[in-house]
């Protein structure tokens, strides 16, 4: 590796009050044409990329980003990692990615920040208590470690909780993933892109794609606001402009996209060190390393580009924190944003060929694509490499809305999508 | 979030209403006679359109009536609100 990042060249380059670090991925012009190219300069889009020049030998390869990488909803989310999803496509799709996520700082030699501080997903009320348990018996099933636990046992895990009866949602136990955690989000796509750039894959930012080039049913290149760029394969990570790509190709998916917001309190010392999530009252918080608490909301019912949401989304959010937390009750929020999602009608992702060919898509990804990112760039770039999906990913084809074999994780998986 | 004028109550906030995505899409008229392709087409390919977009309204907590909207998705902007069975306005 050209510049290996280590205790050594951190000591080395201090000496020169850190002025001469080199910059980690390039600035180039689009050549004329390429192997294949990335729309979407995302994690997803910037993974896909480094595993398409590291495991498939591609190295002719472009990533197109309208933005700067990382600016969409890679840097919206609220970085939880998990895989306790119910059905086994989920599981296995999910489980694939944490494993990479694990190894993953050392595999870049870039700091992800992993932290596996686990997950724990709240039950409050006998549904509750009985789908989460029949969750974990099925995570177990598929080698993914979750645990139920009581409410001495919650209260014991995160003593901040207010466990009371007399609350409207009391809590009745929960189940909790020890693997699962956070990393640091801009992290992860600066990572991959400086995998990539090393590996020669032209990141090209600031470029907006306006039209997909067709020959009948075949690709020839994508139209952008840098000009013209010929190519065979395109592989499409646009998240909540999936839609607008597929339809400058003329074709339909089965996406709606929504406004879904997240929003930080102001930095306070450690107080809850892992994730607590509850899918009845939609509201989930983890603290960042720099004190803030990162609280997840709902999404608007509704279809928006807007990159806002509306505020009695984020008010319902907390009125459910601060019941659950009472002592979070005189916190100040510091920022709050939205991200447009794309959401599929049975809330799992989309990893296919599309009947245009090499035309892929990699969306649907809804509320959740976050966690799956190293395992959704493995999975995209082998069905790209291949033009064949990996036995993972296979159930997650478009032809499922034809078929009828949907994955449907809505409600199944751990918090509401 | 953005105030709706309702066809029957007036203008009130957005938080009384759902959404009930996509308008005009019509029913198959024969539905044992769909292919696959049909009924996957009909019951979730969407337009899911960034731009101005005809969607169905339904004042949940109000008069609960549908309606139908013209609304741009891209900065939340309605253009136009009209009844159901009324013809879309041509912009």
């Amino acid at each position: 590796m050209k510049n290996k990042y280590s205790i050594f060249s951190l000591i080395k380059n201090a000496f020169s009050q850190h002025e001469n670090w080199k910059q980690a991925w390039g600035d180039p012009e689009p050549k004329r044409e390429y192997e294949a190219i990335i729309i979407g300069g995302g994690g997803h889009g910037l993974a896909k990329a480094y595993y398409l020049a590291k495991k498939h030998n591609m190295r002719n390869i472009a990533v197109l980003e309208k933005g700067w990488i990382g600016g969409g909803n890679t840097g919206r989310n609220t970085t939880i990692i998990r895989s306790n999803y119910l059905w086994d496509a989920s599981a296995g799709l999910y489980d694939h990615a944490l494993k990479i996520w694990e190894n993953l700082s050392q595999e870049l030699n870039y700091n992800i920040m992993f932290s596996q501080r686990g997950v724990m997903n709240l039950a409050h009320n006998l549904q509750d208590v009985r789908d989460l348990k029949r969750r974990t018996h099925a995570n177990r099933l598929n080698g993914i470690d979750a645990v139920w636990l009581n409410t001495n046992q919650v209260k014991e895990f995160c003593p901040i909780i207010n466990t009371s009866p007399d609350i409207r949602y009391p809590i009745l136990g929960g189940t909790l993933q020890r693997r699962a955690g956070t990393a640091r989000h801009d992290a992860v796509a600066w990572g991959y892109a400086r995998g990539a750039d090393e590996m020669g894959v032209d990141i090209i930012q600031n470029c907006e794609v306006k039209g997909i080039k067709r020959n009948g049913d075949q690709v020839e290149g994508v139209e952008t606001s840098k000009g013209f760029i010929k190519t065979k394969k395109i592989g499409v990570v646009a998240a909540g402009h999936s839609s607008v790509i597929a339809n400058m190709a003329g074709l339909k998916l089965p996406l709606e996209s929504k406004p879904l917001q997240a929003l930080v309190s102001e930095p306070v010392k450690p107080i809850i060190d892992t994730v607590v999530m509850s899918n009845a009252v939609h509201a989930y918080v983890s603290q960042s390393d720099k004190g803030e608490l990162v609280i997840g909301a709902g999404t608007d019912a509704y279809i928006s580009y807007t990159q806002r949401g509306s505020h009695d989304v984020v008010e319902g959010t907390l009125k459910a924190i601060l019941e659950l937390y009472p002592i979070f009750s005189r916190m100040k929020m510091l920022r709050q944003w939205g991200g447009i999602v794309d959401i599929c009608p049975d809330a799992s992702p989309i990893i296919s060929k599309t009947n245009i060919k090499g035309l892929y898509f990699n969306c649907g990804w809804g509320t959740g694509g976050f966690k799956a990112t190293p395992g959704s760039g493995d999975l995209f770039a082998h069905t790209i490499a291949n033009d064949e999906p990996h036995k993972l990913n296979a159930a997650f084809n478009l032809n499922r809305f034809v078929s009828g074999d949907l994955v449907d994780e809505h409600g199944a998986a751990a918090v509401a999508h | 979030m953005f105030l709706i004028n309702c066809p029957y109550c007036g203008e009130r906030d957005q938080s009384e209403f759902s959404c009930g995505g996509e308008a005009h899409i019509v029913r198959p008229k024969q539905p044992t006679e769909l292919s696959d392709n049909q009924w996957a087409e009909y019951l979730f390919m969407r337009k899911n359109i960034k731009g101005v977009q005809f969607e169905r309204w339904n004042h949940a907590h109000g008069c609960r009536k549908w309606f139908n909207m013209v609304r741009d998705t891209s900065n939340d902007k309605i253009h136009a609100v009209y009844k159901m069975g009324e013809k879309p306005p041509v912009e």
